[in-house]
């Protein structure tokens, strides 16, 4: 059965996680089909989701506007996995400390958006997480930190003190961005070790 | 953040940070802005970042003399205003404008025609810095040239301030019809295309196997409505620059809000309909084609 992913393509950077999702069903020898989100209506049918980076006050405003946002909160209800990174995990969270992002509660987290300062400040580097045996490339670009993480919260991942991956339930989500380098084993491990 | 982290294991201004940073404007509309009150109605009606200079073109065209880099002081006065990110745009070839620009806090540096060159040879040496360049491009071998260079965003470079978006569409055209091209040739064919461009030979063999520029490709340069916007998205462009075309408009928060929506939305006219209606009155305009050639300033830096 093809597996239909979708990716929330309101505005951030969707073809790299289309790809990184692509190359983790073929690995796993799973067909897959793409489903872009840009409007009501689709989200009801796909089996996983994901909410790229991008600019999380541009993404929650169109997530609302659009009436997209009630549909991803349906589908994290319904147990269906998501992936939700950097600008995504910020929408995710419970609180976001900033009145500009509409959060749509599905981490139990309070973030911190552009916790590490401005762009010259974004880095790269090598980072342990939880469940992959060697270190995963981790591309921090106008990162968010969580600050907390609530008792129902998994930390997969911690840079410097602070949770930069997290699970709980059927949602992963990361402060970095997985989808900027050939290494899929995060949309792996979010969307076909938890469903089989 | 405390003082624990081995900053040894970070690696910071990277191609892949620089690129990635870009990436992360796709699909998003970066606005012109003079003043932190511009800024804040920017990130407001959900813009992805701003570009914050001094005047916006349509003025520069009108006032004319030297266009130089924005006082930093008030570029640090929109950092502080907005959470999303700000672009500062410096001249060409200016390196000390575009090094006070990434000091000063500028998120992305536009080595932008729109203001007066500082060098008529060389552009900046781009790969030297930690902030990641937009350059503008008429064809796809200004396009891989400023690549080369270190630019991590091309956009189009569109006749400025003039409301028309005729030379913004005529400079993407370009760089799809040459990629096109490209991807039909052998690879000695695609050798000698780059030689006889004066474009990088492996950025034009990168190119053509990707079959798109490999880095993020804005559109800019005229575009003044909604349904430019959604044009150019049409055309295949990442996302969108608006220069003069929400402040230059009668009701900016207006037309930022439906300039936004109609990238989202590009493809679907009937929702097209209602943003269009929504958005006001545009800016005046200049044709293009009514422009003397000594008044443009697509031609400067090749």
């Amino acid at each position: 059965m093809t597996l239909q992913a979708g990716v929330v393509a309101v505005q951030g950077d969707v073809s790299e996680h289309a790809a990184a999702i692509e190359r983790a069903a073929s690995a796993h020898g799973q067909d897959s089909k793409i489903v872009e989100i840009r409007e009501a209506g689709l989200v009801p049918q796909c089996d996983v989701l994901l909410v790229p980076g991008g600019e999380s006050t541009t993404i929650s405003r169109l997530l609302q506007r659009e009436g997209i946002a009630e549909e991803i909160v349906a589908h994290v209800e319904a147990g269906k996995p998501m992936l939700a990174t950097c600008a995504g995990l910020i929408v995710s969270a419970t609180d976001a400390q900033d009145d500009r992002v509409e959060t749509l509660n599905l981490l139990d987290v309070t973030v911190e958006r552009n916790a590490f300062g401005r762009q010259k400040d974004s880095f790269e580097t090598a980072l342990d997480i939880d469940g992959l045996d060697e270190p995963f490339p981790a591309v921090f670009i106008r990162a968010p930190v969580i600050d907390e993480a609530f008792e129902d919260v998994e930390v997969l991942a911690e840079f410097d003190g602070n949770p930069v991956a997290v699970r709980q339930g059927p949602v992963v989500g990361t402060s970095f961005h997985p989808e900027l380098t050939p290494d899929s084993r995060l949309h792996d491990l979010a969307f076909f070790e938890t469903t089989e | 953040m405390s003082d624990e982290t081995d900053i040894e294991e970070l690696r910071r201004g990277t191609e892949l940070v620089k690129r990635g940073f870009a990436k992360m404007q796709k699909g998003g509309v970066i606005m012109d802005v003079v003043n932190r009150e511009q800024a804040r109605i920017a990130e407001d009606v959900g813009a992805v970042a701003v570009m914050h200079l001094e005047s916006v073109p349509a003025d520069i065209r009108k006032r004319g003399g030297v266009a130089r880099m924005a006082d930093p002081a008030a570029l640090k006065e929109v950092t502080d205003e907005v959470s999303i990110p700000v672009m500062g745009k410096c001249r060409i070839g200016h390196t000390k404008e575009a090094q006070i620009l990434e000091a000063a806090g500028a998120d992305m540096v536009d080595e932008s025609e729109v203001l007066t060159p500082a060098d008529d040879r060389y552009h900046i040496e781009k790969q030297d810095f930690t902030a990641p360049f937009v350059c503008g491009a008429r064809n796809l071998q200004e396009a891989l040239r400023r690549i080369d260079e270190g630019a991590a965003m091309i956009r189009t470079k569109g006749e400025a301030g003039t409301g028309d978006v005729n030379q913004a569409v005529h400079h993407q055209r370009n760089i799809k019809s040459a990629i096109r091209k490209l991807e039909g040739m052998s690879h000695e064919e695609r050798e000698k295309w780059a030689r006889e461009h004066e474009a990088p030979a492996d950025l034009v063999h990168e190119t053509a196997d990707m079959g798109r520029l490999p880095v993020v490709n804005f559109a800019a340069g005229g575009i003044a409505t909604p349904a430019d916007a959604a044009l150019m998205m049409y055309h295949g462009c990442d996302g969108i620059f608006v220069g003069s075309g929400i402040f230059g408009a009668e009701n900016p928060e207006a037309m930022g809000t439906a300039i936004v929506e109609a990238v989202n939305n590009w493809d679907d006219p009937e929702t097209l309909v209602d943003i269009a209606s929504n958005a006001g009155e545009g800016m005046s305009g200049d044709a293009n084609v009514d422009l003397p050639e000594d008044e443009k300033m697509q031609g400067r830096g090749v």
